[in-house]
């Protein structure tokens, strides 16, 4: 694009991209992660509501998506109102979504027996719009599914969390096909932030936009949810310090 | 005759009723048989017989309204399609009722094991047609049987013919002739039995064999709100039977209303033109009378409703209703109102099943595994949540799976261990944090403790291990280590 195009003329074809799209800017309610480092890489300042967003976990993480479910636990509990978790087999532990804000009486969890039927309930509950968040574990995303799960939020406005998981780890290269989600994240677990006494301190993440519609991707180190399920910036890192560190991890990756 | 009315148990029980001139015994309790007493002997032979024999009047009309409620109760519990089979059976439809109750053997130990906690010994089967089940139920039952799909035939061949339900007097010359079993009837030409014994037998043959179709004419009774439409011309079209469905809630609705009712449970039957049934049931959490929410969870099974030629009658019926009042909505303004998310749960809990969708509550339990218990989504939300600091797994493993560890010290957290073949080295551990369990529960547990671990290994990933036992006596435990989940 030519950068001495009029402004204008850049601004009615971004009005007529948005009236494509079905909605205007004003509509889209946006749930701000609260940590100004996240907020400013996304293009709308958070997570769009009523939008599909993908999270998988990294390196084993893949498997048993322990911090992906974490995350999305964190975003689930911030949404407010009620939360549909729809799993193929149960093997969360309530107790831990609690600890990350969300209360055992905002979920409700959905036991599919297969991925048909959890895709059916997780287009369902994005279809209503009485509902905080939906969130599902799913290995097998195609397109069209996504496509679908994606359209159903935008008519509820309904957040959607699809936690990827899969079986063995080889199947994680899954996650590099093009999905119609919003956003996609990447969750993995870091050493814990250093305590001056021995002991495990606050979790801490490698959290990775790997892609954002209209936005660009970034990496961030940051502290898991606390009991609020919000995120927050190490100290350390806040400085600056360690970034090399980090640089250090992705290349070895 | 129940409570203090009953005779004891060990008293030998006769029913005795009118047949023909002479009054003789109908039902005879196991007391009764081991006394040598049987059905058919007369009233007076029993009585010289046996002493103490307690003799009552049969009441064949209050039998009847017996299994009338008995079928009803069936209604309301397994499937749309119930009819009474008299004298003493239960006739019913199970296709697309089974899922709902954890499959065809579960949902017949299930029916056997709650008609024994009412005092009735029961037993069911359950075949390709009402004649087979009916057969093997009384005959082959121990005390429930399921036949795979299309065995029912073979399964009924080595069963005598009075299971057949032919009059016993049909039965006494079919056995004189030297034929027992029916298989010796299949085998035999029909032309000359037809000739002797008139269509009967090979008309109960047919149904048995799946040759002649038999319906089975659901109760209704009078007090379940019922609507139906009759169609001269046959309908098939999805789109049609979607009209009616919306035009058959609205019309139920109306009557519901005028009940002061909700619908908890909505039968659809569709009447095929080839005198077959198709059942949808829906259900919901509480009482519902909005009738695009019902027409929504009918609609939804749409595809579950095969019309084959065409339906010619559809009958709508809520089987179960409860009374539903306006509600006066609070209004907060500080606060915006709860969303309802009760129409959510019903469709998805109709599409999957109820038992599938749960919230989970809090237990008062120090182990893990036991804090926590499923609860009904329309259940009330008290609030609780789980008391104790110390982080929970977000990941936990239904059972805990042995890690093979290395320890410096008892009190200590291991150094390394091996979990699904991979050797972590431990970096940071949180710890211990001792969990006693529950002594009252089995003796096992009196002295057994688990002292759990909080590891993060070198990578960062973060688990939750124990030990099963303090590291010191060993009436606390094997002394193992095991890993029971994983951190986010």
């Amino acid at each position: 694009m030519s950068t001495s195009a009029p402004r204008s003329v850049v601004s009615e074809l971004q009005a007529r991209i948005a009236r494509l799209e079905g909605r205007t800017a004003q509509q889209r309610a946006v749930l701000p992660f609260g940590v100004a480092a996240i907020d400013r890489v996304l293009p709308e300042g958070g997570l769009l509501r009523g939008a599909l967003h993908e999270v998988a976990g990294g390196g084993n993480g893949a498997v048993d998506g322990a911090a992906a479910a974490l995350f999305a636990a964190g975003v689930a509990a911030r949404s407010g109102g009620k939360v549909l978790w729809c799993v193929t087999r149960m093997d969360l532990f309530a107790p831990a979504l609690a600890q990350a804000g969300l209360a055992p009486g905002r979920v409700v969890y959905v036991e599919c027996g297969d991925e048909k039927a959890l895709l059916a309930c997780f287009e369902e509950g994005l279809r209503h719009p009485g509902l905080g968040a939906v969130v599902a574990e799913v290995s097998r995303l195609s397109m069209t599914a996504s496509r679908r799960l994606q359209l159903a939020a935008e008519a509820s406005g309904t957040l959607g969390l699809a936690v990827r998981r899969w079986r063995r780890q080889t199947e994680a290269a899954d996650f590099g096909m093009p999905t119609a989600a919003t956003t996609r994240w990447r969750v993995s677990a870091l050493p814990s932030a250093p305590l001056p006494v021995p002991g495990v301190g606050r979790p801490r993440w490698l959290l990775e936009l790997i892609r954002s519609r209209a936005g660009e991707r970034a990496d961030f180190v940051v502290e898991a949810c606390d009991d609020q399920g919000r995120l927050a910036l190490p100290s350390n890192l806040a400085d600056g310090q360690g970034a090399k560190d980090v640089g250090r991890r992705r290349a070895s990756a | 005759m129940l409570g203090d009315a009953a005779p004891p148990p060990e008293t030998p029980l006769v029913l005795v009723g009118r047949e023909g001139r002479r009054r003789e015994i109908l039902a005879a309790d196991a007391a009764a048989q081991r006394a040598g007493l049987r059905i058919g002997m007369a009233a007076s032979k029993a009585q010289a017989l046996v002493r103490d024999l307690v003799m009552r009047d049969a009441e064949p009309d209050a039998d009847l309204a017996a299994l009338d409620r008995l079928a009803l109760w069936a209604l309301r519990r397994y499937s749309p399609i119930v009819a009474a089979n008299p004298p003493d059976g239960l006739v019913i439809e199970a296709t697309g009722a089974t899922h709902l109750h954890g499959g065809e053997t579960a949902m017949l130990a299930d029916m056997v094991a709650r008609l024994k906690a009412a005092g009735l010994s029961a037993r069911a089967a359950m075949a390709d047609t009402w004649g087979a089940a009916h057969a093997l139920a009384r005959f082959a039952a121990q005390p429930t049987l399921v036949v795979p799909a299309g065995e029912s035939a073979a399964a009924i061949m080595s069963l005598p013919i009075a299971a057949l339900r032919l009059p016993a007097t049909t039965v006494d010359s079919l056995r004189r002739l030297g034929l027992d079993h029916i298989g010796d009837l299949e085998r035999t030409p029909r032309a000359p039995l037809a000739l002797r014994f008139g269509s009967d037998i090979g008309r109960r043959l047919d149904q048995a064999m799946r040759r002649l179709s038999e319906p089975i004419d659901p109760i209704r009774p009078a007090e379940i709100a019922e609507v139906r439409r009759q169609f001269p011309e046959p309908i098939s079209a999805a789109e049609t039977i979607a009209r009616y469905i919306a035009k058959l809630v609205s019309e139920l609705c109306i009557l519901l209303e005028a009940r002061g009712q909700g619908a908890r449970r909505l039968d659809l039957l569709c009447h095929r033109v080839d005198a077959r049934m198709v059942a949808v049931r829906v259900g919901t959490a509480l009482p519902v009378r909005d009738a695009r929410r019902l027409t929504r969870l009918l609609t939804d099974k749409i595809e579950t409703i095969d019309p084959g030629f065409g339906i010619e009658l559809m009958r709508l019926a809520a089987t179960i209703a409860e009374p539903l009042d306006a509600k006066q909505i609070i209004s907060d303004l500080a606060a915006p109102p709860e969303a309802d998310i009760s129409d959510l749960i019903d469709t998805l809990s109709n599409r999957i099943g109820g038992e599938r969708l749960y919230r989970i509550v809090p237990l008062q339990s120090d182990v893990p595994e036991r804090s926590v218990a499923r609860a009904s989504p329309a259940s009330p939300d008290a609030g609780a949540s789980w008391s104790g600091s110390w982080p929970r797994p977000v990941r936990l493993l239904a059972s805990p799976e042995p890690i093979e560890t290395v320890a410096l010290l008892p009190d200590h957290p291991p150094v390394t261990f091996v979990w699904r073949g991979m050797r972590r080295r431990v970096r940071r551990a949180d710890g211990p944090e001792r969990i006693f369990e529950e002594w009252w529960r089995s003796d096992a547990e009196l002295d057994a403790v688990r002292d759990y671990f909080r590891v993060e290994d070198e990578q960062g990933e973060r688990f939750w291990i124990y030990r099963a036992g303090d590291g010191e006596h060993g009436e606390t435990g094997s002394q193992r280590w095991y890993l029971h989940g994983i951190f986010g």
